[in-house]
Order: structure tokens, then C-alpha cells, then sequence
């Protein structure tokens, strides 16, 4: 069983990053693009019947930083 | 006293925070690599230094925060032994807990590396107490990750608190507040980016960093 793990910067906290890439898009003449916020896709082999509460367990204790980061979790159930 | 300096993969500051307690001691620290379970007999003083920690893997001081010398750094804070957090230590002893915030990428990007001017807001505690309260003092600063960042309860709290140790008087790397460093609840653990253990001696250009271990033994020996 797999499953992806998106962690974002929660709203409000400065991003750097995605302030450098929006300047970056700016510079090669994208318009119209009003914000960029980046984050990070973690992809998650598991055993089967790993519980959604283990895996939010992962994110709690590592995988995102509960201060400043917000994580989602989806599923793949046939991968 | 009796310290001990951890050491994680991909530390690079540890020798230098060792020979400064050594100098101040009169006492070789113990190098405690990140593997062990438990600190020596008898540690007073527990010293996360600076580097790149697992290459910075995830976040800053993420992993080095998990891994198995760290649940005995947190049980010897938890029992008022001295701990001191330096660059990649301040993004440890965040990242395991010790301290609240987060330390994020420099606001401007760029890895900032030369000598800050930095206030002392608070000279009554165990690490700052060779210095005047109000003090102004130069340490280097060498990161990438420094800008440290909390919710605005948090912030007024440290404020409130003087939990604020040292704060940047130039705008650095955009830090909540020009934060350099701050204490945990009950004093005894101390996180900041700038380096004291890089100017210890009139050749390094400065020994403003000296009189923080001067104090620090002055307490914890008294």
C-alpha cells in the first residue's frame, strides 16, 4: 500500500521560497500568477494495513513540523 | 564541570565548542556521538553544536532531533541540567521540543556568514550572566536556516518572560522580532544562531563569545 504525505506551510507563515520562485515566474514574463507557496510531496511504501492513525502518527512525530506545517494525507489504495 | 558536546553526523562546530569549554573548564569535554543512549556520569553541562546535521535532511535538526542521544539530552533539560543549543543546535532543541518556534530559511535566501552586532536582553540567566543587561556584543553568524519564527502568543510570551536572551540589532535574516536566541521555560536551556565558541580569543577578532562559558561555569559551579 502507498500513500503521499503533502506537507504546506500553514497560512500566514512567510515563504521564502515560493516569494523566490513567484519572482522567478514574474521574470520570465508569467502573468497573472497572484501567489506561490512550495511544500514538499512525501511518498510513503507501506504495509498493508498500516491505520490512518499510524501514518498521521508519522507526520506528528517527523515527517512535518506541526509549527509551521500543516500535513495532508492521501491514500492509494490499489499501488 | 563536567560537559559533554553531541555529536551527529554532519556536525562541524563540535571541536570548536569543545576546545572552548576545555579552555574555560580546564576539562576536555566528553563527545557523545548521537548513537548513544545515555549521557556519562556526572554531565553538568550538555553543549548541541553547530553544522549540517543529517545534511539538513527534511528540516534543519529534524532528524538529529529523533535520534537516540536526544531522549537524554531532553530527560537531563527535564531535570535543570544546562543545555545550549548553537545554530543547527537551536534547530535541534526546537525541532526535539525544548524550545518552542521553528527555525526557517532566511528570509532573503542567502546564506548569511560575517560578524553581528546583537543586544543582551536578559544577563540574569545561567548563560548570560558575565554580560550587562542591555549589553551590546558582536558574534558571528554562518546560516541558512535562522530565521526563527512563532506564533504571536509565543513571541509575547518569550518577550513578557525575558526569555529573549540576544537580539539582533540589524535586521539579519528576517527573525520574528530580530530574535537571536531564547530560553525555555525554567532557564536552563538556551537556543540561539550566532556562535560565541568562534571568538573566544583576541585572534578569532573578538572574545565576546568567552564570557558566556565564563558565566556559565561561574553558575553552574557556584
Amino acid at each position: 500500500m502507498k500513500a503521499r504525505v503533502f506537507i504546506t506551510l500553514k497560512n500566514g507563515v512567510l515563504d521564502p521560497q515560493g516569494k523566490a520562485i513567484h519572482h522567478a515566474l514574474d521574470g520570465l514574463g508569467f502573468k497573472g500568477v497572484n501567489d506561490v507557496r512550495a511544500g514538499k510531496l512525501i511518498e510513503l511504501d507501506l504495509a498493508d494495513g498500516t491505520s490512518d492513525s499510524d501514518i498521521e502518527d508519522m507526520c506528528r512525530k517527523l515527517l512535518a513540523n506541526t509549527v509551521i506545517e500543516n500535513f495532508r494525507i492521501e491514500r492509494l489504495e490499489n499501488a | 564541570m563536567r560537559s559533554a558536546v553531541i555529536v551527529f553526523p554532519g556536525s562541524n562546530c563540535d571541536r570548536d565548542l569543545a576546545v572552548a569549554l576545555e579552555q574555560v573548564t580546564g576539562r576536555k569535554p566528553a563527545m557523545v556521538w548521537h548513537k548513544e543512549n545515555a549521557l556519562p556520569d556526572g554531565v553538568d553541562f550538555i553543549g548541541v553544536p553547530g553544522g549540517f546535521s543529517y545534511g539538513d535532511y527534511l528540516r534543519s535538526g529534524a532528524m538529529a532531533a529523533r535520534s537516540p542521544v536526544m531522549r537524554a539530552v531532553k530527560e537531563a533539560a527535564g531535570r535543570g541540567v544546562p543545555v545550549i543549543g548553537i545554530c543547527n543546535g537551536f534547530q535541534v532543541l526546537t525541532e526535539a521540543g525544548l524550545l518552542p518556534g521553528a527555525l526557517m530559511r532566511n528570509a532573503r535566501l542567502s546564506f548569511v556568514c560575517r560578524p553581528v552586532p546583537l543586544r543582551v536582553e536578559n544577563s540574569q540567566s545561567l548563560f548570560t550572566s558575565a554580560y550587562e543587561n542591555g549589553e551590546k556584543i558582536s558574534l558571528p553568524v554562518a546560516h541558512h536556516d535562522g530565521n526563527y519564527q512563532a506564533d504571536d502568543a509565543t513571541l509575547d510570551r518569550l518577550e513578557g518572560e525575558g526569555r529573549v536572551a540576544f537580539r539582533y540589532l540589524d535586521e539579519v535574516n528576517g527573525s520574528a522580532r530580530n530574535i537571536a536566541g531564547i530560553l525555555n521555560d525554567s532557564g536552563n536551556v538556551l537556543g540561539l544562531m550566532p556562535h560565541p565558541e568562534r571568538v573566544i580569543e583576541p585572534a578569532h577578532g573578538g572574545t565576546d563569545g568567552l564570557r558566556l562559558f565564563e558565566g556559565l561555569l561561574e553558575t553552574v559551579a557556584a
